[in-house]
């Protein structure tokens, strides 16, 4: 699949960022990076730009309230629904639920294993082939619980 | 699917970004989207050189050359594929702010998906819709390429080859390989000791062969250089002697792609690993059918 992994906002910190995309690009995948401090906008367009299938976006500098729906909803409103978007970095527990309710199917945080990133992306794939909704845009409850 | 291709010539960016997937993975070809074959107008430009030398951040620069010109201006950058896991990081992007923001540029990110010759069989294909989508100039970025990758001349109309100061003494100019096929060679990281040395080299190594392309100094960190390289390439004529080996590198794409697309394929390779038949008789045999 083609990934973007992206880092939003005002936040230098992408070594998370890198060892994700590292790791995704071990698992087979086609990885993307955008590089530092791209704003929601930028980012949503690389995504429809470069017709990818996941948008990782990682945060640590606590703006994720506020980036993370702003992306979410930037897709859709491209109608880029089947985009399936997950997050890391420095998210707190207490702010998920908001997060998944924007659209997001999976928050990793800090002790994530590369091989659970691969897992979720295969469960991702299997998803999609079977027309079970998983994008931003589709609806459903459906988020990664590590099984 | 016809549809996708009109709503990308009328300007349409997801419909072109979805189009050129379909070219990408095979699901349209050129017969079914009814695109000529290129005439070799000069509007796609293949980039290359050595791994480091400033070919994205060069790309950028013209980038915004050309479109404060109010040109539009695509970007195919390539990135190489892991033979063993067939993933891939592309990160060309990172280093062309332009793409993100600019609506005279597109930008695409390519795996290489080990394709011979380090270029995507159907590259080509994608280079000539962005061109029939209207694009005024395609950017073909290589991945990073050493002395003998010439495969870009099967898909380029015109090749400028990006050199670095401190990559070696004079000898390196005088060598066989694709110094002989660029259109125009451009010495980056003007800035840095050794790069007027590196082109003086290139000149006076070049200058025998009596079929000199130019050879320019820029600094894509600096800004310096890249007015004269964005018009250099506006006008560049295709360097006289390439032609033949322009049409045996179409020809060896073609003869790849043909190989790769193979349906038997992996059964081939399975029969190769456990000694069923060996590689020179099968293409025999395959030549002779």
């Amino acid at each position: 699949m083609r990934i973007v992994i992206a880092k939003p906002g005002l936040d230098g910190h992408d070594r998370g960022a890198k060892v994700v995309a590292r790791a995704l690009r071990d698992a087979g995948h086609e990885v993307i990076y955008t590089g530092l401090r791209r704003t929601p906008e930028q980012i949503v367009r690389t995504v429809l730009d470069e017709d990818a299938d996941l948008l990782g976006i990682s945060s640590l500098s606590g703006a994720h309230a506020f980036l993370f729906p702003r992306i979410c909803e930037l897709l859709r409103e491209a109608g880029a629904d089947e985009v399936v978007v997950f997050g890391g970095g420095i998210i707190p527990v207490d702010d998920r639920e908001q997060l998944y309710g924007s659209g997001m199917r999976a928050i990793f945080g800090p002790g994530t294993t590369m091989a659970e990133m691969g897992d979720f992306c295969t469960a991702v794939e299997a998803r999609r082939t079977a027309g079970e909704p998983s994008g931003v845009g589709e609806g459903g409850d459906w988020k990664w619980s590590g099984e | 699917m016809g549809d996708l291709l009109q709503a990308a010539c009328a300007g349409d960016r997801r419909a072109l970004s979805k189009l050129l997937s379909a070219v990408e993975n095979g699901v349209e070809s050129r017969a079914s989207l009814g695109i000529p074959h290129n005439s070799g107008g000069g509007k796609i430009i293949g980039i290359t050189g050595a791994p480091g030398v400033g070919k994205s951040c060069l790309v950028d620069c013209l980038l915004r050359t050309f479109s404060a010109a109010d040109m539009r201006i695509a970007v195919l950058a390539v990135d190489p594929s892991s033979p063993l896991t067939g993933g891939a990081l592309l990160g060309d992007r990172v280093r062309m702010q332009t793409a993100d923001d600019d609506p005279n540029v597109f930008v695409r990110s390519l795996a290489t998906r080990n394709q011979p010759g380090g270029l995507p069989v159907r590259l080509g294909l994608m280079a000539e819709v962005l061109v029939a989508c209207g694009f005024d100039l395609v950017l073909v970025e290589t991945v990073g390429s050493g002395q003998s990758e010439v495969r870009i001349v099967s898909v380029a109309d015109r090749v400028l080859l990006v050199e670095g100061p401190a990559r070696g003494d004079s000898i390196q100019a005088e060598k066989a390989g694709v110094l002989e096929l660029a259109d125009a060679i451009v010495v980056n990281k003007s800035d840095l000791e050794g790069a007027e040395r590196v082109a003086s080299d290139l000149r006076s190594a070049l200058e025998i062969t009596g079929n000199s392309p130019p050879v320019l100094l820029a600094s894509a960190r600096n800004d310096v250089g890249i007015e004269d390289l964005a018009d250099l390439l506006l006008s560049l004529p295709s360097r006289s002697g390439a032609s033949m080996a322009r049409w045996r590198e179409r020809l060896l794409t073609a003869w790849d792609a043909a190989l790769l697309e193979r349906g038997d394929l992996d059964e081939v390779l399975a029969g190769l690993e456990a000694g069923d038949f060996d590689a020179d008789q099968w293409v025999t045999d395959r030549m002779e059918e």
